[in-house]
C-alpha cells in the first residue's frame, strides 16, 4: 500500500451563492466518495475542506532578511486549492480510480514521500 | 573458438530479439527496474567475453539465467544497504514468470508518463536502444533523453505505477496510448534520423510488439488494425529503395517487389478490423489497403482515400491527419488544385507542422505539377532543410535538380 495526497482545484465563485440544498448535495458526494473508497479496499486517512484562498497568508523565509508576510496564496490560480484527502491505496492505478470518483474539478494526486529511518539517502 | 564476427553478430541479433524478455524477466524478480537494466545490460557484456568459447545453443536462455544471477547476487549484497526507491508494485498473488515483455510495455506507456517519457523509455526498455540511440531517433540532445527516461523511472517508482498488464475492463482505456506509442517507435524506424532510411531493428520490434498486443486482446479490432498497417507498410519496404540505394515514393514503386506474404496477412487484418469498427488504426490500416490493393498509383481509388482522412478529421482532426486529406484531395481526378494549394498554406501557420518536412515536400510536388517550378525549388529547399534522413535528402534534391527552369525575362 502506498500513500496519496488528492489535492483538489475548484472554482471559488462556486462558495458565494452556495445554498443549503448545493451544501447538502455537496456533503452527500463526499460521503458517496467515501464509500467508494472503502469498498475499493482503500482508506481515508485524513482530509479537510479548506477555507477560501483569499483568507490565506503566505509566510516567505528569506535568506538574510526578515521573514516576509504576504495576504494571499502561495500561487494565485484561477481554480484554488480547495481542500485535500490522504488515501491510502494500492498502487498508482487505484489512486488515479479513485480521483475520477472524488467530487472535484480538478485532483492532482502526489504520492506522499516515505521519510522514515529507511528511506533516507546513504550515509 | 569462435570467430570474434560471429560472436559480435550472434551477441547483436541476441540483443535485438531478446533484450526485452529478459529485461522483463529480471525486472519481474526484482521489481526494479534500474537495477534489472544494469544486470541486463552486464549480462550481454559478459556475452561478449564467453560466447567465444562457445555460443550457447539457447542464447535468450543463457542471458536470462546469467542477468537473473547478477540481479540476485547484488541484492544479497545490498540486503543490509538502505534502499532508496520504493519497488515497483505487483499485482498480489501472481507467481508465473512473464515470458513477454507485455508488462513493461504497460509499464513504459502509462497514461500518468508524458507521452515524451512514454517513447524514450519504450525505445530504452523495450527496444534495447543505447540513450544516445534514443536521443538520435527521436531528435533531442542526449542529456534531455537520458533527463527524460531518468525521470520517468522515478516517477514509476516514487508514484506507484503498477507492473503488471491492466485487468480486461482498463484494457481498452489503456490501449490507445500503447498502440499510439508502438506506432510512434515503427515511424521512428521506417523513416530514421541520419544515413540508413530504415532501422529494421526498430520497425520489426515494432511489429513484434503488435502481435504480442493481438494475442492480448484478440476481440478488440484497434490492435489488429495497428499490426495490418505495420505489415502493409513493412511489404512495401524492398520496393522503397532502389538497386543503387536511392528512395523510390510510393507512385514510381515497381508492385511486383512488393512482399505478398505480409501484404495478403496486413490486408486480411486490416479488412477484420475495419468490419467491426472505424477506430483511428482501423481508419489508417483501410487508407494502407486502398494504396496496396490499387493496380497502379494512377488507378488508386483517391476519391475512397479522401473519405477515409475525412472520417479520421472527425475524431483526430490533427494537422498531419489534415495535410495527408489534402495531398490524397490533390491527386482526385479532376481536382481543384488551387484550392488544396491554398489549404496547404494555411497548415504552414500549424506549429505542429513548422519543422515538418512533409508539408514542404508536398508543396513542392504539387506546385511541380501546376508548372510553377519557381515555387517548387523554394518548397524542395525548405523540405530539404527539414529532413533528418540522409537518403531522403538525396531525393529531394534530385527532385529540385529535375525542375524545369523557368523563362528568364
Amino acid at each position: 500500500m502506498a500513500q496519496y495526497m488528492f489535492l483538489l482545484f475548484d472554482s471559488e465563485d462556486w462558495y458565494d451563492n452556495l445554498t443549503r440544498d448545493e451544501w447538502n448535495q455537496a456533503m452527500k458526494l463526499h460521503g458517496e466518495f467515501a464509500a467508494a473508497v472503502e469498498k475499493a479496499g482503500a482508506k481515508i486517512l485524513g482530509g479537510e475542506a479548506l477555507e477560501r484562498s483569499s483568507t490565506a497568508s503566505t509566510v516567505k523565509n528569506r535568506e538574510g532578511a526578515e521573514p516576509l508576510v504576504t495576504d494571499g496564496p502561495f500561487i494565485e490560480t484561477r481554480e484554488a486549492l480547495g481542500g485535500f484527502y490522504l488515501i491510502e491505496a494500492r498502487d498508482l492505478d487505484q489512486a488515479l480510480e479513485l480521483a475520477k470518483a472524488c467530487p472535484s474539478g480538478n485532483i492532482e494526486v502526489r504520492p506522499v514521500m516515505p521519510t522514515s529511518e529507511d528511506a533516507a539517502p546513504p550515509a | 573458438m569462435t570467430e570474434a564476427v560471429e560472436v559480435t553478430r550472434v551477441v547483436d541479433q541476441a540483443h535485438r530479439e531478446c533484450w526485452s524478455t529478459v529485461l522483463a524477466s529480471v525486472v519481474w524478480l526484482t521489481r526494479d527496474l534500474d537495477l534489472a537494466e544494469d544486470c541486463t545490460q552486464d549480462a550481454f557484456v559478459r556475452a561478449l567475453r564467453t560466447w567465444p568459447d562457445g555460443i550457447p545453443d539457447n542464447p535468450g536462455g543463457w542471458l536470462t539465467t546469467v542477468a537473473r544471477r547478477l540481479a540476485l547476487d547484488r541484492l544479497r549484497r545490498e540486503t543490509n544497504l538502505r534502499r532508496k526507491l520504493p519497488l515497483l508494485v505487483e499485482e498480489p498473488g501472481e507467481a508465473e514468470q512473464p515470458t513477454d515483455p507485455l508488462r513493461l510495455v504497460f509499464t513504459c506507456c502509462h497514461p500518468a508518463l508524458a507521452r515524451d517519457s512514454q517513447v524514450a523509455l519504450t525505445l530504452r526498455l523495450i527496444c534495447g536502444l543505447t540513450t544516445r540511440e534514443v536521443a538520435a531517433v527521436l531528435l533531442i540532445g542526449e542529456a534531455t533523453a537520458a533527463a527524460r527516461i531518468t525521470r520517468a523511472k522515478k516517477k514509476i517508482a516514487a508514484a506507484g505505477i503498477p507492473y503488471r498488464i491492466p485487468a480486461d475492463h482498463e484494457l481498452p482505456a489503456r490501449m490507445d496510448v500503447v498502440l499510439t506509442v508502438v506506432h510512434l517507435v515503427y515511424t521512428a524506424g521506417y523513416v530514421a534520423a541520419g544515413v540508413e532510411l530504415t532501422r529494421t531493428d526498430l520497425t520489426g520490434r515494432a511489429i513484434e510488439l503488435a502481435r504480442l498486443l493481438v494475442r492480448l486482446m484478440p476481440g478488440e479490432p484497434e490492435p489488429q488494425a495497428l499490426l495490418g498497417l505495420l505489415l502493409m507498410t513493412e511489404a512495401r519496404g524492398g520496393a522503397r529503395v532502389s538497386a543503387d540505394g536511392e528512395l523510390v515514393l510510393l507512385a514510381d514503386q515497381d508492385r511486383s517487389r512488393w512482399d505478398g506474404k505480409l501484404l495478403a496477412e496486413g490486408v486480411s487484418r486490416a479488412t477484420a478490423a475495419l468490419q467491426r469498427g472505424y477506430g483511428r488504426f482501423a481508419l489508417q490500416a483501410a487508407v494502407a489497403g486502398l494504396h496496396v490493393t490499387a493496380p497502379s498509383w494512377e488507378k488508386t481509388d483517391w476519391q475512397q482515400v479522401v473519405r477515409m482522412y475525412d472520417a479520421m478529421m472527425v475524431s483526430w482532426p490533427t494537422p498531419i491527419v489534415a495535410l495527408n486529406r489534402a495531398a490524397a484531395h490533390s491527386l482526385v481526378p479532376g481536382a481543384d488544385v488551387e484550392s488544396v494549394l491554398a489549404e496547404l498554406d494555411a497548415l504552414a501557420q500549424e506549429p505542429a507542422l513548422a519543422t515538418y518536412a512533409y508539408l514542404p515536400a508536398t508543396r513542392a510536388d504539387i506546385l511541380t505539377r501546376l508548372n510553377r517550378p519557381t515555387e517548387a525549388a523554394k518548397a524542395y529547399e525548405q523540405a530539404i532543410h527539414l529532413t533528418a534522413n540522409e537518403t531522403e535528402r538525396r531525393f529531394l534534391t534530385t527532385r529540385l535538380n529535375a525542375l524545369t527552369p523557368p523563362h528568364t525575362e
